[in-house]
Formats: structure tokens, sequence, C-alpha cells
């Protein structure tokens, strides 16, 4: 679609980014290059491509940076990187830990209080089978059929956005992620605050709870799509990734869930790892432009909402060329306004879950260079310097199916198995975050942590229960 | 009354604990994921002593049966944590940012300990605290009213007891000395042992004599990380 007119723009485009983050080609060796040479590298990059002025702001955090190494003038790069990888793990792990372990906690918290989200009553229209049936192998069939449906979906969903992504159809798919966490923020929010509400017994008025609301989802959107602190925008994609965690609880029948936790992370397995997977073919893409991926579908441990920024502008950019492409994005959305047809409320779902879930199911470590000199020059008090070298990301999906497992397994009622899950999750992310210091490309995040907490769930329910309900009851302690 | 039985029953056995964990693990990653996987540890050894526990389908009432198979593994993973520790000891402080890490060798051994008591603590308390939430609450009409106090009690009797523990094996594997590693084996038998007094309501004969192995183990385990009278004074004299 691209090529309809606008070659020379393109060309520009694609100049216009090379100059700035042309030091960014190659994120790991662009950092410890960085960390060798400091402060002269980013005076020099600062200087060299003029876009960036140098700011005041800068010049204090460099000087007190280069004390601790910047004497050794060349060390060899490579065992910087080693050095740096391993450095950095450990934080970056604890990083993750805590919004992961938050997540959890919303959604268990929540569905051990509200009792709105563990009863069955409406299901989803990708989910048509309903398990209502008694005997065991129909509902294992149909928890199955279930989840394939819903792969199909996600599955397109993933192709479109990747064609979308490849065609420079920024506008298309910011429209699509705002709509979505538009959604997400207004909707069931409110169907949030009005079921604790009530669980709660707390009375409150409609006008209320409209300036709550209103005054809620908009600094969501400004935070999410445009700037605000990082602590917040943090806050906003955790409480999103919780809430459709919760909407998954709901509205999928009993066993499916277990059986779409499983398929999915095969799913991401697939896309990511093999060559022509669909994530994988996005991050590549995302890499080659030297773009981050969209801030709503990624949790970063550093700045996130300048990224947000340098995307809309490359968007605004290209924005003539993505004209002609507009038609395609309105087959987008009638596509999604048919899905609304048959379920309701589900075409919101289609896109946001589609969004969230799929393409950000991965992580890694990244250098957010471009992005940095932005921020340092937005704002004047820089961050410290070690925690804009590099972050670790995981996609909002990961948050989301993490919560789904551990929330599934709290409504149960037990808090064994509840707490078995989560170790086994958060060892799971730490085996995956090894992976990645280890392999240093993007991994998927889901595979060893279901993988080990559908095991342990399972277990736990089963067999370790028993033994630890007799233990208690007869307070024999081990 | 129950809302408040709860807190102070949850405070009781998971407080030292948690002043433990804050002061001393939290600030540290590494730390907090040794003691993750320490948890995590524990969890497999509980997994497969309950997956003998039922799979030996005649035995199942008897409980003595499943702790004897779960004190074994526990240990048995104890060792697995000691080993893991020590291979991984170069790796581990290079990524951490404190490098006095591992400075003192038992340091890692009190960090595993802890994530491992922390969760058998979890797994023997968590579902009785939620139960004494309310609505109903314990011995008004029947049972002891002790129930939940003692409960809570013989909780942090064990989480304490794990975390020594883990320093004295942990030094014992060191220097060789295999007395240590004979006592945690025997006093964890003997804990575990008499608190199976406690289904027929002799808290006092379980929770005494288990507190003052709690004492002795903790010497021993003062002992192992070097400490001795002097350091334990000065320990509360104001530091410059």
């Amino acid at each position: 679609m691209s090529d309809t007119g606008s070659e020379s723009e393109e060309a520009t485009e694609r100049t216009a980014l090379m100059d700035g983050h042309i030091a960014e080609a190659r994120p790991d060796r662009e950092i410890a290059e960085r960390i060798a040479r400091k402060k002269k590298t980013k005076s020099d990059s600062q200087r060299t491509y003029g876009s960036v002025e140098r700011s005041d702001g800068g010049g204090p955090s460099g000087p007190s940076r280069s004390a601790p190494s910047g004497s050794n003038p060349q060390p060899p790069v490579e065992a910087q990187i080693e050095e740096l990888e391993l450095k950095y793990g450990a934080r970056h792990v604890i990083k993750l830990f805590v919004p992961v372990t938050l997540c959890m906690l919303v959604v268990v918290a929540t569905i051990s209080t509200v009792s709105f989200y563990s009863v069955k009553d409406v299901y989803l229209a990708y989910t048509p089978f309903h398990e209502e049936s008694p005997h065991a192998v129909t509902k294992v069939w149909n928890a199955l059929a279930n989840s394939m449906i819903l792969l199909c979906v996600i599955a397109l969903m993933t192709v479109l956005l990747i064609v979308l992504y490849k065609k420079r159809c920024y506008k298309i798919i910011h429209g699509w992620l705002i709509l979505s966490s538009l959604m997400l923020l207004f909707l069931f929010s409110y169907l949030y605050i009005e079921e604790a509400l009530r669980a709660y017994n707390i009375p409150m008025d409609y006008i209320t709870l409209a300036f709550v609301m209103w005054n809620f989802g908009v600094m969501g959107m400004i935070v999410i799509h445009w700037k605000g602190p990082l602590r917040l925008q943090q806050a906003y994609l955790i409480f999103i990734a919780a809430l459709m965690a919760l909407v998954f609880i709901k509205y999928l029948p009993e066993w499916t869930t277990w059986a779409v936790l499983a398929v999915i992370s095969i799913w991401d397995l697939v896309a990511v790892l093999t060559p022509k997977g669909p994530l994988r073919i996005l991050v590549e893409t995302a890499q080659e432009r030297n773009e981050p991926i969209f801030p709503a579908l990624i949790y970063s441990s550093t700045v996130m909402y300048c990224l947000a920024a340098t995307t809309t502008a490359t968007a605004g950019e290209g924005e003539r060329e993505l004209r002609p492409l507009n038609s395609h994005g309105t087959e987008a959305r009638q596509e999604g306004a048919q899905a609304a047809g048959d379920g309701g409320f589900d075409a919101a779902w289609e896109a946001r879950r589609e969004a969230d879930a799929r393409q950000p199911r991965r992580m890694r470590v990244e250098g957010t260079a471009p992005a940095q000199y932005t921020t340092r020059i937005e704002r004047p008090p820089p961050q410290p310097e070690l925690e804009e070298e590099k972050g670790v990301k995981l996609g909002l999906g990961d948050f989301i199916f993490y919560s789904v497992l551990v929330g599934k397994a709290s409504s149960y009622g037990d808090w064994n198995t509840t707490l078995a899950c989560f170790v086994a999750i958060l060892i799971g992310l730490c085996l995956t975050l090894l992976l990645l210091a280890i392999l240093k490309k993007a991994l998927p995040a889901l595979p060893i942590s279901i993988t080990f907490g559908l095991i342990f769930y399972f277990a736990t329910r089963g067999i370790v229960k028993p033994f630890a309900d007799a233990l208690a009851a007869e307070q024999v302690f081990i | 009354m129950t809302l408040a039985e709860f807190y102070s029953c949850s405070l009781l056995a998971f407080g030292p604990p948690l002043v433990m964990f804050a002061m001393t693990i939290a600030n540290d990653p590494v730390r907090i994921i040794i003691m993750i996987a320490a948890a995590f540890g524990w969890l497999l050894s509980f997994l497969l002593a309950s997956l003998i526990w039922f799979a030996v389908v005649p035995l199942r009432t008897y409980l003595v049966f499943g702790m004897v198979f779960a004190i074994i593994f526990q240990e048995l993973f104890r060792y697995g944590m000691y080993l893991l520790l020590r291979k991984t000891e170069a790796g581990l402080k290079e990524i951490s940012e404190n490098h006095d890490i591992g400075s003192n060798k038992l340091e890692m051994a009190y960090v595993s300990g802890l994530g491992f008591g922390a969760m058998s603590g979890a797994f023997a308390l968590v579902n009785v605290l939620a139960d004494s939430v309310g609505p109903g609450t314990l011995g008004l009409n029947a049972g002891t009213e002790y129930f939940f106090v003692t409960s809570a009690a013989m909780t942090l009797c064990m989480i304490l007891l794990n975390t020594f523990w883990s320093v004295i094996f942990f030094s014992g594997l060191d220097d060789k000395y295999y007395p240590k590693i004979v006592w945690v084996v025997a006093s964890h038998f003997f804990v575990s042992g008499l608190s199976l007094l406690n289904r027929n309501e002799l808290y006092a004969a379980t929770i005494i004599p288990s507190y003052i192995v709690l004492v002795i183990t903790a010497y021993l385990a003062y002992r192992s990380a070097g400490g001795t009278a002097r350091s334990f004074i000065q320990s509360f004299t104001v530091r410059a």
C-alpha cells in the first residue's frame, strides 16, 4: 500500500528516523558502547544528530555518571555486554515481579470479594459451547473447540495487526488501540466499580460516579497514549491488565479457561520463535524501523510515554502516505462491528483483547535510547541514568494470562493452590528471564510460566490439597 | 471478633518473618530471587510427599506416614538448595550489585531457609486463617478456642526453625561436620512428631517443647554463623 505514490516521502521518513537513532541500530551493542564511553558518546550523539539539542538537564547527569569507569577509554565491548546482561538481570527481574504480583493481587482480591466475577451466566461469543453437559468427554471437547475458536480469532487479529504495521498504517493501529483502551477504561471500569460498590455495600450517586469515571478514564487515556508520570502509566497498565483478566475469568466457561491458557502458551511459543511467526515479524520490523512497540500493549520498567510520543510523531509524518489505507481501516472496523452484532459487547473486546493479548506477549531487553534523548530534553530533572539504560518489557498479554491463571485458581477458594500457582509463575518468569539473558532475543514469556502454573494448579488441587487439609485439620506440622 | 482473631493470628505467625524479610531481604533483588526459588523448592518437596501419600492408598489415613516422607523430602530439597547455591555462587555474586554478597557464606543459607519456612508456614496456615475470618469461630460450641492461636504459634515456630535449620545444615555441609546435619534432621522429626499430639488438643505438650527446640536451634545457628556472646551483646548497643 505504501508504494502507492509517496515513495520519496517514505524515503525521507526513513532517513529521518535513521538520523535520529542511528546509534541504536544494534541496541545491545549500543548500550554497551554507551556505558563504555559514558558521557562522551552521549554528548557526541547529541551534537551530531542535530535534531536533539543539548539540554541543561543532560549536563549534570553525565559527569557524575562517568565517574565509575569513565577513565578506561575503550574496554572490549563484548565483555561489557556480558557484564551488563548479568548486572541488570537481577534488578529487572524484581522490576517485573512487582507489577506482576500487583496485577495478580488485584485480580485475586477482586475474585475473592466480588462474587460477580466468579458467577457464570453470560459467555463470550467466541465460546459457543457452554460446557453444560454432565459428560466429561463432551466438556473436554467443548473446551477444546472453544479454545481453538478463540485461538483462531487471536491469530487472525495478530496477522491483521502485522499487516497494518508492515504497511505503516500507524493511524489505524493507534485508532484501534485507543478505541479498545477507551472501552476498557470507561465501560469495563464502570462495570468493575459498580460491582465492587455492590459487593462492599457502598451507596454512591450517579453524579459522583460519573465525575470519578470521567476523571479516571480521561487521565488513563492521556497517560497511556500520550504522556504522564511513569508510575501512573504503569499503574494504569496494570489495572487494565487486571480488568482484562477478570473479564476472561468471568466470561469464559470453566474448562475453556484452562484450555485457552494451554493453547495460548503454545501459540506464544510458535508465534515468537518460528522464523515466520507473526510476533517475531512484528519485533523484527520494529527493530528494523527503530521504533518501540505500542505503549498500550507493553509494560516497560523504563520510561515509556516518551516512546509513545516518538511513535505518534512518526505516525504523523507518515500520515499522507497512509491516507489511501483508511478504507482498509474502516473494513477492519466494520469487521469489528459485525462481531459486535453477534454478542453485544464483543466487538469492544475483540479489539482490546486481541490487541492486548496478542502481540505484546513477549519480553525483551532493549535499549530505549532514542526516546531517552527526547526525555532528557523534555524533562529537566533527568531520571537516574541506570534506569534509563535498559528496561525489560513484558507484554500486557502476559500480565493478563498470568492473572487469569492465578485468579482462576483462587476462585475455588483454596489459598494453597493460589499460592502454589503464584510461586510457580514467578519461578517460570525467572527462568524465562534467565534464558533471555543467555539467548538475548525476544522470548515468549508465557510457555514456561503457564506450564508451571498449570502443573502446580492441577497437582495442588488434586493431590496436595487433601494432604495439606488433613495436616491442617489435625494440626500436624511438617 | 473473628476479624481481630484473624489479624492477631496472622501477625503472630507471619509478623516476625515479614520483618525479617523487610529488613534483610527485600532490598536485594538476588536475595528475593533466591527466596522464591527456595519457596519453589519447598513446594516441589511437598508435592512429591503428597504424591507418595496419595499413591499409597491403604496408609492414607495415617498422617505419620505422609509426615515422614514430607520431612525426608524437605531435607533432601534443602540439600538440593545447598548444591544449587554453591554451584551458582560465582554467578550470583556477579549479578548482584551488592558486591559483598556472600561475604558470609551462610547469608544464602539464611535466605533460602526463610524461603523454605515461609512457604511451609503459608501452606500450614493460610487456609486456617481464611476460615478464621468468620462467620463462625471455634470454641463456642465444640472444639477448643485455642485452636487458631496455637496453630499460629506453631507456624511461627516452624518458619523460624526452618530458617535456622538451613543455616545449621549449610554450615554443617560446608565444614563437613555431620553432627549438625544429624541435629537438623532429628529435631525436625522430633518437632513434627510432637505436633501429632495436637489432635488430642494437648497443645501445651507440643508448643513448649517445640519452642525449647527452637531456642536451642537458634543458639546453634547463631554459633554456626560465627556469632559469639559478645557480638550478641554488641548487636544491641548503638552503633556510631
